[in-house]
């Protein structure tokens, strides 16, 4: 069988060509521009994985959220159960930029770390 | 009055980077001014990754990117005024900044750096009929309210236009729970990066309308639905094409536009094209003294491209400071057969340096020619792939075929297909 896709690595965009056997095991890629859109058309054929940015509340701070992202990617299909997970949580003012906020969210081994700062009001 | 060598307005990515750079080449007295409550500019709710892969080597969100910056310019012990608005700049480079500690202020520059970015083309630009109900917004403002604020401004949404931020606000609305039910885009094409449309889109299955715009607004103090159509290569609605769409929220993300009031009220000339100034290879304008860098000179897509060109700026204004900008002899700059612009818009012929042009194409191309030609002469030819008008490219002109140039004569840049 074979796949399109697009490499989302980087503003390239490249468009890459799978060719996968019958168990589902990649064969062959092409297209790609360079070796991170190998690895990237690999992964997204077999576990496809993005990184995740948003916001968890922050009490008592200057403002009412703070930006996060997942330290690392996470499997494309747990994405919204990972934002109902930041959604319930909630921390303290002052954050510093690199925080751990959630720990091993959902158990994916991966932390939810703060990209901004927010100091206490 | 207070007295600088250096006056930076704005203190977004181009502001800072400038201000470090000048700082860097000898310049200790310099003032970074920003109206907004912290220095970052825009990047402060651009809170995805994306930024700095070409400037750091590592993927980074808005506020990282910001932040790198933000500790260097607090460690250079570079002074700044946030909270300050600048108001006016004269013909003797005074400029007039106001803020609530100290009043009026009427600082007294050699040089100032311009980088006050560039806002949203708001729905006034547009002509879409129907009500003034609440709910329609710049996707920028939408960005605002969630990154910053944490409030969702609704539930059921449109956007219109398909530019990155547009884009990216769809993937955002939808990972706070919102249903975005359409992207229309007016033209044939998204302006936006193709990964944009696989990661904020195709990821969600959020439809993407090509050829296809908002007609009506529909509702009276919220707005409870649109209605869209299908244009014609004219980009007129079809008639026939309407469909009505049930939403509380539109989202305009219809192009940004330079914040350039500064620059026209003190007579700086602008290009028409791109809405900024018109600058040499240093980026100092037709005002002596003056230079412009950043999203006020002309609209980056990649942050890290701000941040070269601002350093560059940074580095002419210190030149200019120290006294080593001699008199110019300059050549000029043309966009020609599917270029749009070409930023320096001249270029001194008397520079040491090698000499990077930035442009923009009008149209996507395959496996074409960038043609760069000197007085009707090709000096230079390059194969590329791949051209959009979304992505700035750019050709580098060497010292010594700069220096082979005469004052007056003309670069072109073409693509020939
Ligand atoms: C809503 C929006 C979203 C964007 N999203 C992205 C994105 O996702 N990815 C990307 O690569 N690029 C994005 N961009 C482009 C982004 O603006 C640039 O990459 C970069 O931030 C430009 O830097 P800058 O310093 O030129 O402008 P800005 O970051 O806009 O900084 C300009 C600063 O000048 C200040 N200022 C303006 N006028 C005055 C005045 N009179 N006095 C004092 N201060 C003043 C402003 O408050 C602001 O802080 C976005 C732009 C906008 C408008
Ligand atoms: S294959 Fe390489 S160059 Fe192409 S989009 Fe992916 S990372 Fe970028």
């Amino acid at each position: 069988m074979q796949k399109n896709i697009i490499c989302v690595s980087c503003p390239m965009g490249c468009g890459i060509t799978v060719e996968l056997n019958d168990n589902g095991e990649v064969v062959s890629v092409s297209g790609n521009t360079c070796k991170r859109g190998d690895a990237y058309a690999r992964t997204e054929c077999t576990n496809p994985v993005r990184s995740l940015a948003t916001t968890v509340k922050v009490d008592g701070g200057i403002h009412n959220v703070v930006p996060c992202k997942s330290a690392g990617p996470i499997p494309k299909a747990r994405m919204m159960d990972c934002m109902n997970e930041i959604a319930k949580a909630e921390v303290k003012a002052p954050v510093i930029l690199g925080d751990i906020l959630i720990e091993n969210i959902l158990g994916t081994g991966i932390n939810i770390v703060a990209t901004n700062h927010c100091p206490a009001k | 009055m207070l007295n600088y060598d250096i006056v930076v307005i704005g203190g977004g990515p181009a502001g800072m980077a400038a201000a470090l750079k000048a700082k860097e080449c000898g310049v200790d007295s310099i003032l970074i001014l920003e109206r907004a409550e912290t220095l970052g500019g825009i990047l402060e709710q651009c809170i995805h990754t994306g930024f700095g892969l070409h400037y750091f080597g590592e993927e980074l969100s808005g506020p990282e990117y910001a932040d790198r910056f933000i500790q260097l310019v607090n460690e250079k012990k570079i002074e700044y005024k946030v909270d300050t608005m600048a108001l006016q700049i004269t013909e003797s480079n005074v400029v007039y900044a106001v803020n609530k500690e100290d009043g009026l202020l009427e600082i007294q520059a050699k040089a100032v750096i311009l980088a006050m970015g560039c806002r949203e083309r708001p729905r006034g630009a547009l002509n879409i009929a129907g009500t003034r109900a609440a709910g329609v917004m710049s996707a920028g403002t939408a960005q605002k309210y969630v990154n910053i604020d944490g409030y969702m401004p609704g539930k059921k949404v449109v956007i219109l236009g398909s530019g990155d931020i547009g884009l990216i606000m769809a993937r955002r609305m939808t990972l706070e729970g919102a249903e975005v039910k359409v992207v229309c885009e007016l033209m044939p094409y998204s302006s936006g990066l193709t990964r944009n449309i696989v990661q904020c889109l195709d990821d969600f299955g959020i439809p993407l309308r090509l050829s296809c715009t908002v007609v009506e607004i529909h509702g009276k103090d919220r707005v409870e639905g649109v209605t869209i159509a299908n244009v014609d290569e004219k980009l007129r609605p079809i008639k026939g094409t309407e469909q009505y769409i049930e939403c509380d929220t539109l989202l305009l993300s219809v192009g940004l536009i330079p914040e350039n009031e500064l620059t026209r009220e003190v007579g700086i000339e602008l290009d028409p094209v791109t809405k900024g100034a018109v600058v040499d290879e240093f980026r100092e304008t037709s005002h002596k003294g003056v230079f412009a860098c950043g999203n006020v000179l002309h609209v980056h897509d990649l942050v890290d491209y701000v941040t070269l060109e601002s350093q560059t700026a940074g580095e002419g204004a210190a030149k200019y400071v120290l006294g080593k900008k001699d008199a110019p002899e300059y050549i000029t700059t043309k966009g020609v057969n599917g270029v749009r612009y070409i930023v320096p818009q001249k270029v001194n012929i008397k520079n040491d340096d090698d000499v990077k042009l930035y442009f923009r194409v009008g149209q996507t191309y395959k496996n074409a020619k960038v043609v760069v030609k000197y007085n009707g002469n090709e000096i230079i030819s390059k194969k590329r792939p791949r051209l959009a008008p979304g992505e700035m490219e750019n050709v580098v002109i060497k010292n010594d075929i700069l220096k082979s140039f005469a004052a007056d004569g003309v670069i072109e840049i073409s693509v020939e297909a």
